[in-house]
């Protein structure tokens, strides 16, 4: 699984997310199924559990929004545990809390097995116009620089006594973003003349040349049959 | 290879759209709409920045991923942190900057599963480009305050800063009604997220305002809203130099 050529697991990723996006709402076992396939997919990849389930978290937020549903939506109402609930306020919560937790699970998968520098590989193989993949590439490439920066700045307000606790005292932060934004900016103008000088032509080399056996695209599809199986079975279901 | 995200409370999230929420279809067409806006945001960003493009775009693309990792606070107990869209459209224009909000939004969905893959085309349309270009038009309409120095500036990023993120959060509104979940529920969703977005708007609007009246005083040459103006030679006095950064 990690040794698949990226562009392979990018696209099986997208597709099955689009799959479990696709199902009905109602099809509930189906949505099981989506889950025994990427558990499925961690055993073989050998994904540990808890990097999986600490990373999830980023969903909450939309958790919110689909316990709200129940609640806000108008329709038919359900009696449970003395609350009235809406039916299809229900439904849409489940609707947006399953395939949002199937979605996010999918892309940590996808992030667990593909470093991102292989992703740009991927998306350059794909056929991702080249400006997009070069400003990606030189972006990943500063993004530790630039960040590390920032936490240096961050180190030297502490250390001077910067303590904001309301807004209004947010001002040596900002100053600090402004100086984090003319420092990255002179920096682009650097790199873009040390790039000009080793001769730069607007471009960035193929960065491998090794070609996608189609074993592994078959390999990654299969996957992706399976989905898409299920999503027929939901349909049919419903 | 990217540091970990700060845990802490980072209310700018509720804006990445999760898989789901919007039904297939509904995505593909935003997705569809994502790809023809980035690829005219390119041809402009060329207009702008000629073979400077890639270099340039890509380091504020990184300055946008770090600045997001800054976290600045709300009210006591709770942080945000800043989305930029306002901040990178003043500092280099719409066309380069929704580029660069692109890219870090699809790092983000890569990287931390922030953002559903399918929902990447609606996000990108919220904050990429909604978001931005309210903030843009905001600001080219207030440029004449722009222009008269310190507090027109401020005044002028607050505004197109808070009127952005509003925006964008009313573009999130637009698409749960086309292809949303719920229907009659629609009141509460726009109450909710308007609110919420509302109070990011003035947080966003206060640190784009100090941070383009920071980068305005060193280097007004770089702030893409004041090209073209006249730059008045400046007597300064000599001030004790401030210990802000290192």
């Amino acid at each position: 699984m990690h040794r698949l050529p990226p562009e392979v697991k990018v696209v099986a990723a997208f597709l099955g997310v689009v799959c479990v996006v696709a199902v009905p709402r109602e099809a509930f076992a189906v949505f099981g199924g989506y889950f025994l396939l990427l558990v499925a997919v961690w055993a073989l990849a050998r994904i540990p559990l808890g990097w999986i389930a600490r990373r999830s978290l980023i969903e909450l937020p939309f958790v919110v929004l689909a316990v709200l549903l129940p609640f806000a939506e108008g329709g038919a109402r359900v009696e449970w545990l003395g609350l009235s609930l809406s039916a299809e306020g229900l439904l849409a919560g489940w609707n947006i809390l399953i395939k949002g937790t199937l979605g996010v699970l999918t892309s940590l998968t996808l992030a667990a097995t593909t470093p991102l520098r292989d992703m740009l590989l991927g998306m350059q193989r794909l056929h991702a116009p080249a400006i997009l993949t070069t400003i990606a590439t030189l972006m990943l490439r500063y993004i530790d620089v630039i960040a590390g920066e920032a936490r240096r700045m961050r180190l030297a307000r502490i250390s001077r006594g910067h303590d904001p606790r309301f807004l209004w005292q947010a001002g040596a932060t900002a100053r600090g973003v402004g100086a984090l934004f003319l420092r990255s900016y002179e920096r682009g103008e650097r790199v873009h003349l040390a790039m000009l000088s080793r001769g730069w032509t607007g471009a960035m080399p193929q960065l491998s040349d090794a070609r996608t056996a189609p074993r592994d695209w078959i390999y990654g599809l299969t996957f992706v049959a399976a989905a898409l199986l299920l999503t027929v079975t939901g349909f049919v279901m419903t | 290879m990217v540091a970990e995200r700060s845990k802490g409370v980072a209310v700018s999230i509720a804006m990445h759209m999760s898989d789901g929420l919007i039904n297939a279809p509904t995505s593909g067409v935003f997705w569809a709409i994502a790809v023809i806006g980035l690829a005219v945001s390119f041809y402009k960003a060329r207009q702008d920045l000629t073979d400077r493009t890639a270099p340039m775009a890509g380091l504020v693309a990184a300055f946008v991923f770090a600045v997001q990792m800054i976290n600045f606070p709300i009210l006591p107990g709770a942080s945000g942190h800043l989305l930029g869209g306002a901040l990178v459209a003043i500092l280099v224009g719409p066309w380069v900057g929704s580029i660069c909000i692109a890219l870090v939004l699809a790092v983000q969905a890569l990287l931390f599963a922030d953002g559903g893959l399918t929902a990447l085309g609606t996000n990108i349309i919220n904050m990429a480009f909604i978001g931005l270009f309210v903030s843009w038009g905001v600001a080219v309409a207030l440029r004449r305050l722009a222009q008269r120095g310190g507090v027109g500036l401020a005044a002028t990023a607050f505004l197109a800063a808070f009127i952005g993120v509003v925006g964008a959060s009313l573009g999130f509104v637009l698409e749960y009604a086309i292809g949303g979940a719920g229907v009659t529920s629609l009141g509460t969703v726009f109450s909710l997220m308007v609110g919420l977005h509302a109070l990011i708007g003035i947080g966003e609007g206060i640190i784009t305002a100090l941070t383009v009246g920071a980068v305005a005083a060193i280097r007004p040459d770089l702030v893409y809203l004041l090209r073209g103006a006249p730059q008045d030679l400046q007597l300064r006095g000599a001030r004790q130099p401030e210990g802000s950064s290192s």
